[in-house]
């Protein structure tokens, strides 16, 4: 089959591999219709995630057709219209019981080296790190979904692959981010970062009530999608001061929550914003934090700071000082896709949402690596790529 | 560090500890027959060789006249400034530290620099060789205890070549559920892939088959010397055994019921030559890694129902899995494929 590896920074190659099979009891194999690139593929494709291998098979939002189960999967058969959540979640453990599937304790083989990084191992994903498990992705024509009988949900016939794809990640991520918030009546939302889970991000927090949610960012088109998709109001951060500019709209108080959907990679003009690229490329620092810097000093006295942005090692520099004597309360974590598959099934199946309106790029599987090369560059106002195998044009 | 419920302060003990003093009464039950230096408690003599490491090196800083005077060696204030330095970090890493062996082991390295200072000073001594000689004895003295105490400190191979560890992981089962799984020890190839097999011979006796390097073979036979059911089960090997061992299994009922803590101790006693070098390579040099990542395969087997690889995926190179990052599956799953182990499965896949 055909799969999207990974071969090094910048480098990836759609390249002939083994078909995906079925390895352990609980497992399915999934015929892959549509699959999408994450931005934090992008972290992978910047090389800055340590435990890559040449020839990892990429990708963690996919879905597609049950085309064989494992023994021990009772509740889906071949045929079965599934989209899979991008952590791998046993269902029995503490966690997986509470809820917490992104926390699943059972489903790393490499747990070891997690746990030395960060003292505990999180769920294992698809298409990601050794660390966390080096499971083969979805960016291949099938794929393989351990403990499929929790990490799946069963889509109806009748709707959209492009509505439904994104309950494998982005859609619960942006609204996690927005739940954390505990949204209440009135309360103004401030979201760094209008990539896709920021646009969902913004779009949840409508969802949840949120009376203004202000949308930060730089490229214009990006915020031009959160204004007319979500109703926000945006700021431009090259052309304005975001800290005064936040204050100026919610007279001095600050947003009630803060959301940073931008993680590990912030884009920051200016002195500080060189210091962090200058020790992440010698190594001394894993990630370049700056808006996480931002969030905490714009976020209200005793608001809350909601980070679904990615972040990797050991941060410099962030204002724990503001953190501590402004009270503020911060909400963070992989998703718990599982959690959140029904309930936002239903709300797409209700209309309340078409998830769909993220979408700008449709290409075959065959051309991930100029799909990567676009959504790096926000190439064609490129927002987000939908990669269908078997596709033959481009769209 | 855990606390337990009042009323338990004996319990109260770090993890570590807790092993520790259960080797303690295993010996004291005559499980295993120790020399008599070996019941001096560690950990007090562990503290009494920090803060004598702390006094000493303060004395070297600080009065390093008096000292040269009262050992009967020439006066030397940046020498004797130096191994106070040494003589105090080491003091405050045993003091400071939950697990002081390494830092046991710097005095060792420390008394041995000491020992080759005052030989040459025994050779090039004057009319105080008698003192020097006295002091000498002594430091010879000190280094028997510091060596004594890091031996007994030390995870891993203890005197006499008695390897003991032991690691504790928590299953979200009840103390029922895992004690009916750890009872019939049939069931221990499936998460510990070291074992070929093991087959129950009679009520309290088993027999035990390890793989061991070059396609060898380590088997021996065991008996149940206690078992509380829901609570503990503890075992030694048969005399005669080529591997020697003994150990626990205790289950503990979460705090409001949250699943078990399965705490695991053993002691394994290898024998000489080649066979025993191999049991030893078996065992790993650390024993206590091996026991965690069986606790971890037999947590997935509770849990999950059975134990997630990667192994056999595909990959846009050679092997399936990454010879660099996934040393621990690949390793599991050659050592027998937690697939292929499962019979039910393989039955299925013929139908």
């Amino acid at each position: 089959m055909k799969a999207n590896c990974w071969y090094g920074k910048h480098d990836v190659q759609v390249t002939q591999v083994p078909d995906a099979k079925i390895i352990n009891r609980r497992d399915a194999v999934v015929k892959v219709t549509s699959t999408a690139i994450c931005g934090s593929d992008l972290h992978l494709y910047n090389g800055f995630i340590p435990t890559m291998e040449k020839g990892d098979i990429l990708g963690h939002e996919f879905m597609g057709e049950v085309v064989e189960v494992g023994p021990e999967v009772k509740n889906l058969r071949s045929g079965d219209r599934v989209v899979v959540g991008f952590p791998i979640s046993c269902g029995n453990c503490f966690f997986c019981q509470k809820q917490m599937f992104s926390l699943c304790e059972n489903s790393n083989p490499n747990a070891w080296i997690a746990q030395k990084l960060m003292g505990h191992s999180p769920a294992g994903l698809f298409g990601y790190t050794h660390m966390l498990g080096g499971f083969a992705g979805g960016q291949a024509e099938y794929v393989r979904v351990p403990f499929a009988d929790v990490g799946t949900i069963k889509i109806p016939d009748g709707i959209d692959d492009e509505k439904v794809l994104f309950l494998s990640d982005i859609f619960p991520t942006g609204y996690m981010a927005a739940e954390s918030c505990n949204i209440q009546p009135g309360d103004t939302i401030a979201v760094w970062g209008c990539g896709p889970v920021g646009q969902f991000a913004i779009a949840s927090a409508r969802l949840l009530g949120a009376e203004r949610v202000i949308a930060i960012d730089r490229f214009p088109e990006r915020l031009r999608m959160a204004r007319s998709k979500s109703g926000a109001e945006t700021i431009n951060y090259e052309e304005a001061d975001v800290y005064e500019t936040l204050m100026d709209m919610t007279g001095g108080l600050g947003p009630d929550a803060c959301i940073d959907a931008v993680g590990m990679e912030a884009h920051m003009p200016g002195l500080l914003g060189a210091y962090d690229r200058v020790k992440q490329a010698i190594m001394i620092e894993t990630d370049r934090p700056a808006v996480l810097r931002q969030v905490i000093l714009a976020c209200r006295k005793g608001g809350t700071v909601s980070i679904p942005g990615v972040y990797g090692g050991f941060d410099d520099k962030i204002p724990l000082g503001a953190l501590m004597n402004k009270a503020l309360t911060i909400k963070t974590g992989q998703t718990h896709v599982q959690r959140y598959f029904r309930p936002l099934l239903e709300r797409i199946q209700k209309g309340d949402i078409d998830p769909s309106f993220v979408v700008t790029h449709r290409l075959a599987l065959e051309a991930a690596p100029e799909g990567y090369e676009m959504f790096l560059n926000k190439q064609d106002e490129c927002i987000k790529v939908v990669l269908k195998p078997g596709m033959t044009t481009y769209h | 560090m855990t606390t337990y419920p009042t009323g338990e302060s004996s319990r109260r003990l770090s993890e570590s500890s807790l092993s520790v003093q259960r080797w303690r009464q295993d010996r004291g039950n005559g499980l295993s027959p120790q020399a008599f230096l070996q019941d001096i408690n560690g950990e007090d003599l562990a503290r009494f060789l920090g803060w004598f490491s702390i006094g000493l090196g303060i004395t070297e800083v600080f009065a390093p006249g008096a000292l040269a005077r009262l050992l009967g060696v020439k006066k030397r204030p940046a020498l004797f400034g130096f191994l106070g330095i040494r003589e105090i970090t080491a003091g405050i890493g045993i003091l400071t530290v939950r697990r002081p062996g390494i830092w046991l082991w710097s005095r060792v390295g420390g008394d041995m620099m000491d020992l080759a200072l005052l030989g040459l000073a025994l050779a090039f001594a004057r009319g105080t060789r008698g003192r020097v000689g006295a002091v000498t004895a002594a430091v010879a003295g000190v280094t028997a205890l510091d060596l004594l105490c890091s031996e007994q400190l030390t995870d891993g191979v203890g005197r006499g070549g008695a390897i003991r560890t032991g690691r504790s992981i928590h299953v979200n089962r009840s103390p029922e559920e895992v004690y009916n799984f750890w009872k019939n020890c049939e069931n221990f190839p499936r998460f510990m892939y070291h074992l070929e097999s093991v087959r129950m011979a009679g009520d309290k006796r088993s027999h035990w088959v390890a793989k061991a390097p070059a396609g060898m073979k380590v088997e021996w036979d065991a008996e149940t010397t206690q078992d509380i059911p829901n609570e503990r089960i503890a075992w030694r090997s048969l005399e005669g055994s080529t591997v020697s061992n003994s150990g626990e299994v205790r289950f503990e009922r979460g705090p409001s019921g949250r699943g078990t803590i399965v705490r695991v101790a053993v002691e394994y006693r290898t024998p000489a030559g080649p066979i025993g070098a191999a049991v030893a390579k078996l065992f790993g040099r650390e024993p206590g890694q091996q026991i965690k990542q069986d606790l971890r395969r037999f947590k997935q087997l509770m849990e999950a129902g059975e134990i997630l690889t990667t192994e056999g995926q595909p990959a846009g190179r050679a092997r399936s899995t990454s010879l660099k990052f996934d040393a621990s599956s690949r390793r599991s799953a050659h050592a027998k494929g937690a697939f292929e182990r499962s019979e039910a499965f393989q039955k299925e896949e013929r139908l």
